[in-house]
């Protein structure tokens, strides 16, 4: 039986697994869209490609199984631009599929044409643009095994529309052959070696761990590792969650805004294990000064980051969690008290901490951690709004703090916990978000009525563009240029929409709101009118030394 | 340090876009590449001779290999190796001065290939240094135009880059 390019598409999708798709239809789509009409796979319509690719994501990052998002040809495309970017700066499987108009057409600068490949080169892992129908299934076959293995990553599929509409036999493409494409899993048992050894002689050892320990579902590897070896655990953005953040040797996140004790581990350590992670400046700050004293294991499963941007003595490249298992087949167990209790020391002498006088975003969050006793499935914005929520709430699971941390994309945290709601029906999921950031994206207030999906978005509400406010008040003498921001009546937003819509002003109305919005069956916009110049603390000055922090 | 590097390519449409474009994002630079099909028309060879140091090399072959179109690298520096490059000097050539440059031409055992009325046109085949002689000879002369290939480079003996895995140097 012959089967037309659109209808081939979503039985290869079909046998990928996937059971949703995020998209927008239009002219370049139509085939394919015709065939998702009958076809047993969910369909999410957002309002904006850009929210579909995001939602995409979010699925992704919560269930660890590839997102896929559909666009038409041009504008579609083009607006999935920023949500693919996301997704490549934090490794995250996207797969994108994309209308192109017919073959014919192509560089003839036709209506909705976008050269999609061309522009998405560099934000994925790989793209095609398939010029024959009969090259479908196998590339779409292709395109989820790259997006999924190795470092996972977004995927971009353009689909011409007469090839979607072009009727051929299906023929089953069999299995996946890459010459050029063999991720390596294992590591080096030499390595490996040396890396115990390392180990075995450190007398201040942290573990600084990323979201390759999530991606690659190696949380309970490290929690054994760290307690084997009874070496404290910094995580950054992307990693939190990887390590119970209610561990006692878990130091919170380092960075900019980590806490002043795992930026002082990481000063005064003698061997840095790094999992999963990539040395980003946002980490590093000055990276002369980054880890002065440390020897450096490095194990990732991307070769190209060992040495990128700081010098590594073992590199383990591979797979976290088979790396984290070849290690602790070898290791032996070791103490080191002075070093904890050093550690504990910073640890009572520098806690995270704010005043509380008025309504205050830490507060807010605190509060949300409480009521959710820590079970909420948390996306963040960007800004402030995220720097608070992974201060401030406990995350003790892997995959429950989504938030765009290399690209660092406003209006991301809204249409991820979309995704992550059709994820994750049954559990109760929040953006903490901005009033600048909630404005990047609000009409998937619309998506997330029409699917009745429950999100609650817990905007801390300041009127501004918060940290570029604040750097603008640390380094720019109070110059607040073009931040202070009008926003609409949120509560009457959330109405407009047939969501909910519920305005706190005093710290003791922060429990039931939270309450009454996880109680709700609609989404709730909570609009949390908070100090207006509240500032994240401490801080690293951008290209500063971890060891010296404001606030 | 300037590097030669032997890349190995699946020939499809977009695979040059995708390593030059890396180069160009990445920051690295680019002194010369060449490309054309191999033995087996299914796969392209690159030659790249790009300048830097250890650690800009060790990155430009690492993100390469990141490519999935990208079948081998290797840094052949260091080897035994043999490279040339083709270059055409248009040249000034008075009918008096002829003789003198065909002394030149000959001494190089370059070859002219084309005989107009004030000039000439010499191709030379060589390494760099042969090249660069050569040019330097002819420049009292008046070079009108000069066009190169780029080089290419092959590792001497049985060695070759295809028996090199993409994962090892």
């Amino acid at each position: 039986m012959k089967l037309s390019g659109g209808e081939i598409l979503l039985r290869c999708l079909k046998d990928e697994g996937v059971e949703v798709v995020f998209g927008y239809p239009g002219g370049a789509v139509l085939p394919i869209y015709d065939a998702l009409y009958d076809a047993d796979i969910r369909h999410i319509l957002t309002r904006h490609e850009q929210a579909a690719a995001h939602a995409a994501d979010g699925y992704a990052r919560v269930t660890g199984r590839p997102g896929v998002c559909l666009a038409t040809s041009g504008p579609g495309a083009t607006n999935l631009v920023t949500g693919i970017a996301t997704a490549f700066m934090d490794s995250s499987p996207l797969v994108a599929f994309t209308g192109q108009v017919p073959t014919a057409q192509i560089g003839r600068d036709s209506f909705q044409e976008a050269d999609i490949t061309g522009i998405t080169l560099p934000i994925t892992k790989h793209n095609f643009l398939v010029k024959d129908v009969r090259d479908l299934a196998r590339t779409v076959k292709e395109a989820f095994y790259i997006a999924t293995t190795g470092r996972p990553g977004p995927v971009l599929v353009d689909i011409p529309r007469d090839v979607s509409g072009a009727q051929t036999e299906y023929v089953d493409p069999g299995p996946v052959d890459l010459p050029g494409y063999r991720p390596v899993l294992d590591p080096e048992p030499d390595q490996v070696l040396a890396a115990a050894k390392l180990i075995a002689t450190a007398q201040r050892p942290v573990i600084y761990a990323g979201g390759g320990v999530i991606a690659s579902n190696a949380s309970e590897e490290l929690r054994r590792l760290a307690e084997l070896i009874m070496a404290p655990v910094t995580t950054t953005l992307m990693g939190i969650g990887g390590f119970p953040g209610d561990h006692p040797l878990y130091l919170g996140m380092l960075g900019m805004h980590g806490t002043r004790y795992a930026n002082y581990a990481v000063c005064e350590c003698d061997l840095l294990i790094a999992v999963g992670a990539r040395f980003d400046d946002r980490v590093t700050g000055k990276v002369e000064t980054f880890a002065p004293e440390a020897k450096i294991i490095h194990v990732d499963v991307d070769p190209a980051e060992m040495g990128k941007n700081v010098r590594v003595d073992v590199p383990l490249a591979g797979d976290v969690r088979r790396v984290l298992k070849a290690l602790l087949e070898v290791l032996e167990g070791a103490s080191h008290p002075a070093w904890l209790e050093k550690i504990n020391a910073w640890k009572k002498e520098y806690p995270l901490k704010f005043e509380e006088n008025g309504l205050k975003p830490q507060f807010v969050i605190r509060e949300l951690y409480n009521v959710t006793q820590g079970k909420a499935r948390i996306t963040t914005e960007v800004g402030q709004n995220q720097m608070w929520a992974a201060q401030f709430y406990t995350f003790t699971r892997p995959r429950s703090f989504i938030s765009s941390g290399g690209l660092g994309t406003m209006g991301f945290g809204f249409p991820a916990a979309i995704g992550v709601q059709v994820a994750c029906p049954d559990e109760v999921v929040f953006d903490i978000a901005g009033d600048g950031s909630i404005q990047m994206n609000i009409q998937e207030l619309a998506t997330a009525v029409s699917h009745e999906l429950p999100v609650n978005v817990a905007i801390m509400n300041n009127g501004f563009l918060g940290m570029v406010r604040q750097w603008q008040e640390l380094f720019f003498n109070r110059r607040y240029s073009y931040t202070e921001l009008y926003g609409p009546d949120f509560v009457k937003v959330a109405e407009a929409y047939g969501a909910e819509g519920i305005r706190v002003t005093k710290p003791q109305e922060v429990r039931p709101a939270l309450e009454q919005a996880i109680a709700s069956p609609k989404p709730v916009f909570l609009d949390f009118v908070i100090e207006r110049e509240e500032n994240v603390m401490p801080m690293v000055p951008p290209g500063g030394s971890l060891g010296k922090m404001l606030g | 340090m300037r590097h030669t590097l032997a890349v190995l390519v699946e020939n499809n449409p977009g695979v040059l876009a995708r390593v030059a474009g890396l180069f160009r994002r990445r920051g690295f630079n680019i002194e010369s590449l060449t490309v054309g099909e191999t033995e087996d028309p299914a796969v392209s060879r690159m030659t790249i001779v790009v300048e830097g140091d250890d650690r800009v090399l060790e990155q430009v072959t690492k993100q390469l290999r990141k490519l999935i179109e990208v079948l081998k690298v290797q840094d052949i520096t260091k080897e035994e190796h043999v490279d040339r490059e083709l270059v055409l000097v248009k040249v000034n050539a008075e009918p008096a001065r002829r003789a003198e440059i065909i002394q030149i031409v000959e001494i190089f055992r370059a070859h002219i290939v084309d005989i107009g009325r004030k000039t000439l046109i010499v191709e030379v085949t060589g390494d760099e240094g042969k090249v660069r002689a050569l040019v330097n000879a002819l420049e009292p002369f008046g070079i009108r135009e000069l066009v190169r290939t780029g080089k290419v480079a092959m590792l001497r003996g049985t060695k070759d880059i295809a028996t090199n895995s993409k994962e090892a140097e």
